[in-house]
């Protein structure tokens, strides 16, 4: 078989994925990022690179993760055959480390000793310090103030681990300002410092970066459903604030045009109400940090505040590859509402006995519908990306128990 | 019409052997009775182009006092359409003080590159600085500007070394705003002697005008910088001069104010004429 794909092409020489993409960065950066590219694009090649990571990501994140048979939860919706890639059970819990090790290392090759990140939940941070506590570097994570308040453990763990927290009040103190800091941060200290995304979003080549690293989720994936069911999946699911975990587990299986690719994002109280994170549901394209995509704006293109349970999806934009698929219909988006989140976090967690993050409970929440749809021979893979601990505090809250 | 005011701009001060007072202020903050007054009383007290700030949510290369006055312009509502028609009531009675609108990409581009070049061009402003349009992004704009008469100006910073000069220099006209530092608007100060090199290096390759701004605060600084470039650039300074008004409530206080720092400016720069 051809594994050559006609999806694989992009981004293009300009960072483009089709109409969106880019580097929309201020003149200070570009050296930098065109440096970043150039950097990357050797480091890919470079075999010593290639083998340090996976000799980490076996040992130190514990790759490949399982794939597990969610027989209960099959059980329960009487559709699709549905599995999990266990992308929890990584250290820290969650998917981010595989691109935070990624780009540590990039930044090591550079020459670079000072990394920065800016984190909503936290889990990015958290991912980003312990790489950081690993190789021995600088630490700066951005946080937005509430997002700060809000996640007290996650911001503990980080110090633990020996970075520094700077609380965002710009703005209105959430993770697009905690974003706006870090890119005003790297503007400042061009000589010293990496800025280590966490989404597969911002300027080119971050997108394809993070894309690139995250992959590691689908190419497992796809290699144990293969073994496992001696065939391919119908379906690959899962949530999307900025979409790294969708897009690394796509990714993989973009050539594969009978696989449908399902993405599924917060619609927070509902998209009608205008408070939600649903930035290809509810918004329109437009320019922001770095790249164009679809952003939640008003009329006159300022930027309006995402709203999501989930701290990791509240998010006003998404990664333009995302944008790219959905425009071509490659690609599904649907959406999912706080409420709803929240009972798929704990129809898994009493079925399954996994707490999943608020995260991929989004994902979970659509998956009955898309097993039903694909019928008792259909097969499906989501995405779980995250676990639920860091979320037990305000899933409590949410029910109205006082832990 | 636009490259012609900011060129007559440029050689009016060469003809006066001093660099030009470029100022800045944010449209709409605390209001835009309040920015249309303090643009007069800018252009009466010796500024000789004049940015003009729209607003955005997410200013990333700006520093405290600009994003504190873009939030103060939003939150009383104001539109990019009404940073146009602010400079529409500016130009009725000024043909001569350039205009340059400086901002970021999205609410341009959420207005439509087109109709955003034929409204600004029709209410007399003479260019933009798009802070997030780089010139690998900048070409839809470009075109359509050149058909406007428009002036796309574009930065140069310490990090553009000789190759990176061309590339932001292509297709650009007016000016090439200089930043004097690696960082966000109004931190930190400029050293003169140690971009001096690269401000000549541009104004070489460019074949236009470079202004130095970022960290011009004062009168002194100023002067220093104005021996090195053929335009200073002055922005957070006068924005807190609104921030002050708003503060106090009384909004009728920040053109004065702002007058007072244009004239100051503008003595400091004469005080070095060059030869």
């Amino acid at each position: 078989m051809d594994l050559r794909n006609t999806w694989d092409k992009w981004p293009d020489a300009n960072g483009r994925f089709g109409e969106f993409g880019g580097r929309y960065v201020a003149e200070t950066l570009m050296p930098l990022v065109l440096e970043l590219e150039a950097e990357y694009r050797k480091a890919k090649r470079d075999p010593a690179f290639v083998a340090e990571m996976q000799d980490l990501w076996t040992h130190y994140v514990g790759r490949p993760s399982p794939l597990y048979f969610a027989e209960r939860l099959t059980e329960h919706f009487g559709g699709a055959k549905i599995y999990f890639k266990r992308d929890e059970l990584n250290h820290t819990g969650a998917h981010k480390i595989n691109n935070c090790l990624g780009q540590v290392l990039l930044a090591r090759r550079m020459g670079k000793k000072r990394i920065i990140a800016e984190t909503g939940a936290g889990q990015h941070g958290v991912a980003t310090a312990t790489i950081c506590a690993r190789f021995g570097l600088e630490c700066v994570v951005f946080m937005g103030e509430t997002d700060v308040e809000r996640q007290k453990p996650n911001v503990f763990r980080m110090r633990l681990l020996g970075a520094q927290i700077v609380p965002v009040s710009s703005g209105t103190g959430t993770l697009k300002d905690a974003m706006n800091e870090a890119l005003r941060d790297w503007v400042t200290n061009v000589e010293t410092t990496f800025y280590c995304i966490g989404t597969a979003a911002g300027p080119h080549p971050y997108p394809e970066i993070v894309r690139d690293f995250q992959s590691v989720i689908g190419r497992e994936a796809r290699a144990q459903i293969l073994e496992r069911e001696g065939r391919l999946p119908d379906a690959v699911m899962a949530c999307i604030g900025g979409g790294s975990n969708a897009i690394g587990l796509f990714h993989p299986f973009i050539d594969d045009e009978g696989v449908r690719l399902i993405g599924v994002e917060a619609a927070g109280h509902g998209i009608e109400t205008g408070q939600h994170a649903a930035a290809l549901n509810g918004g329109r394209p437009g320019i922001l940090h770095g790249n164009r995509t679809y952003l939640l704006q008003t009329d006159d293109g300022q930027i309006i505040d995402a709203h999501s349970i989930s701290a990791g999806l509240d998010y006003p934009g998404i990664g333009p590859e995302h944008a790219f698929l959905r425009d071509m219909g490659r690609a599904e988006y649907l959406s999912c509402t706080d409420d709803e989140a929240l009972e798929a976090f704990q129809l898994c967690t009493r079925l399954e006995g996994i707490i999943p993050a608020l995260e991929p409970a989004h994902a979970i929440a659509r998956v009955g519908e898309v097993a039903k749809d694909l019928g008792k021979d259909g097969l499906m893979i989501l995405n779980l990306c995250g676990r639920g601990d860091k979320d037990v505090f305000s899933v409590a809250k949410a029910l109205g128990v006082d832990v | 019409m636009g490259r012609t005011r900011i060129e007559a701009a440029f050689a009016k001060a060469r003809a006066e052997n001093r660099a030009a007072l470029v100022t800045y202020l944010m449209a709409g903050d605390p209001d835009l009775e309040t920015s249309y007054g303090a643009l007069c009383a800018l252009r009466d007290n010796g500024a000789d182009i004049i940015e003009l700030g729209a607003p955005f949510t997410d200013p990333m290369a700006d520093g405290a006092a600009i994003q504190k006055a873009g939030l103060r312009a939003l939150a009383g509502g104001t539109k990019l359409t009404d940073v146009i028609a602010l400079a529409a009531r500016f130009r009725k009675n000024d043909q001569t003080t350039p205009l340059i609108l400086m901002g970021y990409a999205n609410p341009v581009h959420s207005m439509g590159y087109e109709a955003f070049a034929e409204a600004a061009a029709k209410a007399g402003i003479d260019g933009s600085i798009i802070v997030d349009l780089p010139p690998e992004e900048d070409a839809p704009l470009r075109e359509i500007y050149g058909r406007h008469g428009l002036s796309v100006i574009r930065l140069a910073t310490p990090t553009t070394d000789e190759h990176r000069a061309a590339k932001v220099s292509e297709g650009a006209s007016g000016f090439i705003y200089f930043v004097a530092v690696t960082g966000v608007t109004g931190a930190g100060s400029a050293d003169p002697a140690a971009i001096a090199g690269r401000v000549a290096m541009v104004k070489r390759v460019s074949g236009l005008p470079v202004c130095v701004g970022f960290g011009v605060k004062s009168g002194a600084q100023a002067a220093e910088m104005a021996k090195i470039a053929d335009g200073v650039v002055v922005g957070s300074a006068f924005v807190e001069k609104a921030g002050d008004a708003h503060a106090t409530g009384r909004f009728e206080a920040a053109g004065p104010a702002m007058g007072m720092l244009a004239h100051e400016l503008r003595v400091a720069i004469d005080s070095v004429r060059k030869a």
